[in-house]
């Protein structure tokens, strides 16, 4: 067991990878010799060599397209993308290129890559540098989504979304690469699909992803101890494939759903999470599914107003008080 | 493949036919932006500056040369490392660091940040945080230009890094085949981020070496040189008006900070730094106007004019309050708000 950051858990899950794997590669702008901007492949040129670990330039497009042509004959190509926002320059991989090739094959070629991207707010980055973006690729058939909470998350995640036959978009959150996490010695592999409840509650089920996740914790703490209201906190972990039968299973024995989104209100991975349990819970609800999210805003740069901009705990708390009160 | 450290010198040194008074303005423009930079990284370390930041320190012959050929309705585009090229447009720097500290009275009042600064009325038309994004759009306005049959140009500048992603050579071959009044100005200064441009870069010259597949001259100087950047640029500028076309410059040059807030640099080679900083463009300026017979208290007192400037607006920037909770929701739509629903 050992105390790793989050940063050092995307380093270590793709060491895990390559070791086991010499068709794993890694390749991104300032990933190799500089060991990333947000120092979360630090070691592996020196691990892995430069023939596996390469440094790219600035070149989203080659980038996405050289790890596609790679997987489709034969390699497993972890991408980086440094800032999620990015992928808006090479979206054409992300929207026409991974998600389809396999169905218009007929099945004849896989993609089965992973994109690593800095994704969420909270540095005072700005509007180009700060968003969320699971929205911009979870609408996509053939596409996967998974974005971890901590580290021995991290850890399994990126294990199983390496070794998955499909494209995957990994999406670490900025915010957490400083925080720390046990995490087990050994081979890690956890499983896409699989949402982990957190925290057990009987009045209101929390769904939150990223660094939301660490906010509904502590939201739910205070709802507890200063309101007596007891919330189960799911960490989604997975969009695609989404483990509905955890979020359901959660409902039906709550009654009340809150989504904790950073993204902005239209078209967030909330409000397709609402539209399915709308129709499969409905008579479980005791009250409307309430989404807390961004507004709809881009994100402001300065940190006055970019921490009023997202979720905070103390919103979360009193949304979900305000709403169970009603 | 290693990046040759030396500073080389201009491959093409344009020379002579600089007023005495521009000269001045050139040496008053380097020490602002020498001086507001260095502020903006004191701030930084007093925490009063949050998130990233990107400094031109080193470069600011580049932005003061490129300044001092700009008419008056000319229009810049920049990068998120734009500091420099706005206050040289004349932005005041109290709106520029205020910005930067996320107070009231900055220049977009802490909704655009660092890496955005943007001042129509200088004729700033925005810092672009997406590299290569920009220099499509510097076409767009040129392309309005030469439609409207408006006398402005459009100057778009960007790092040796930019010239690897599409949108680079996308704008270069859009702008070439229909001769805009475009200036595209690379500030090679030797990295992207963290990585040597050479090592990902399949020629010496990302700027020069790609000229010729568009058509362009093959145009690379030295960078720290205000005046061969002036002389430069107002050859382009020219160039530009006549309906001859768009140039691409690529300046030499070096950033002495790292390439952010968050990078100690630690990549470069030993005694790179200091090689550089021995051709310092400040310096080197103000030893050149000494030559000219410029007496030193005439520069003296530009520098400490400078200096109350900075100190006069570092000091209304603490006093502004932080921006306020009101303009959270405004400007998302023409109608100044944010609502999608009735
Ligand atoms: C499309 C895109 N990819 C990557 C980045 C991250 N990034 C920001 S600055 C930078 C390096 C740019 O280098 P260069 O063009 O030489 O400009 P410099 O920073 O040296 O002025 C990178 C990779 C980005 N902002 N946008
Ligand atoms: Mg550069």
């Amino acid at each position: 067991m050992a105390q790793l950051t989050y940063r050092e858990a995307v380093a270590r899950g793709i060491a895990q990878e390559m070791a086991r794997d010499e068709n794993v590669v890694l390749l991104g702008e300032d990933v190799a010799k500089a060991g990333g901007v947000f120092k979360a492949t630090v070691g592996l040129l020196e691990q892995f060599g430069p023939n596996r670990v390469l440094d790219t330039p600035i070149s989203e497009q080659a980038i996405l397209g050289a790890a596609m042509g790679a997987a489709m004959t034969g390699l497993r190509p972890i991408a980086e993308i440094m800032f999620a926002d990015f992928l808006g320059v090479c979206y054409d991989y992300i929207a026409n290129e991974f998600p389809k090739t396999r169905y218009m094959t007929n099945g004849q070629v896989g993609c089965p890559l992973v994109v690593r991207c800095g994704n969420g707010g909270g540095a005072r980055f700005g509007a180009q540098h700060s968003q969320s973006v699971e929205n911009w690729c979870m609408q996509f058939p053939g596409l996967k989504v998974v974005s971890p909470s901590s580290p021995v998350d991290v850890v399994g995640l990126l294990a199983a979304a390496v070794r998955d036959p499909d494209p995957v978009v990994f999406l670490e959150h900025k915010s957490l690469y400083a925080t720390k996490g046990e995490v087990p010695d050994g081979e890690i592999l956890d499983t896409l699909g699989t949402a982990k409840i957190l925290r057990p509650g009987r009045d209101a089920t929390i769904l939150a992803l990223g660094l939301m996740v660490p906010r509904s914790l502590q939201a739910a703490d205070v709802l507890w101890a200063e309101h007596g209201i007891g919330c189960e906190v799911i960490d989604v972990r997975s969009l695609v494939p989404l483990d509905t039968q955890c979020i359901l299973g959660s409902v039906a024995r709550t009654g009340r759903v809150f989504t904790v989104e950073e993204n902005p209100r239209q078209l967030g991975w909330g409000s397709e999470l609402v539209s399915i349990i709308a129709d499969e819970a409905f008579y479980d609800l005791d009250g409307p599914a309430v989404r807390i999210t961004t507004p709809n805003i881009p994100l402001p740069a300065a940190d006055a107003l970019e921490d009023l901009a997202i979720p905070s705990v103390n919103r979360i708390v009193e949304m979900i008080r305000h709403s169970l009160s009603a | 493949m290693t990046q040759k450290t030396r500073p080389t010198a201009g491959e093409t040194v344009p020379t002579g036919g600089i007023s005495p008074d521009k000269r001045l303005e050139m040496y008053r423009l380097q020490v602002l932006l020498r001086q507001a930079e260095q502020r903006a990284y004191d701030l930084f370390l007093e925490n009063k500056i949050k998130g990233t930041s990107h400094l031109s320190l080193g470069q600011e012959a580049v932005a003061a040369g490129a300044a001092a050929a700009m008419r008056p309705g000319d229009l810049s585009f920049c990068t998120y490392r734009g500091h420099a090229h706005t206050l040289a447009r004349g932005v005041p720097v109290e709106k520029v660091l205020g910005e930067l500290m996320g107070r009231d009275n900055g220049l977009m009042r802490g909704k655009g940040g660092s890496m955005h600064l943007t001042s129509v009325e200088h004729g700033v038309m925005g810092s672009y945080a997406i590299v290569g994004a920009h220099l499509p759009i510097a076409c767009g306005a040129a392309w309005r230009a030469q439609y409207k049959g408006d006398s402005d140009v459009s100057v778009c500048f960007f790092g040796d890094g930019a010239t690897n992603i599409g949108a680079f050579h996308e704008a270069l071959n859009f702008a070439a085949c229909r001769k805009l009044p475009v200036v595209f100005v690379c500030e090679n200064n030797l990295y992207m981020e963290y990585t040597p441009i050479a090592d990902v870069t399949a020629v010496k010259h990302p700027g020069g070496d790609r000229a010729g597949a568009y058509g362009l001259e093959r145009i690379v100087i030295d960078g720290n040189d205000a005046d061969v950047v002036y002389l430069t640029m107002v050859k382009a500028f020219a160039r530009a008006r006549a309906g001859e076309g768009p140039s691409l410059i690529e300046c030499l040059t070096y950033r002495h900070s790292g390439h952010s807030r968050a990078d100690p640099a630690k990549y470069r080679p030993p005694g790179e730094l200091d090689r550089w900083k021995e051709r310092d463009p400040v310096s080197i300026y103000r030893r050149r106007l000494e030559t000219q017979g410029v007496a030193a208290e005439t520069l003296d007192a530009i520098d400490a004019e400078i200096h109350r400037i900075i100190d006069d607006a570092t000091k209304a920037c603490e006093a502004a309050p932080s921006t306020s909770a009101d303009i959270l929701f405004t400007d998302v739509y023409a109608d100044g708000g944010c609502s999608w629903r009735n």
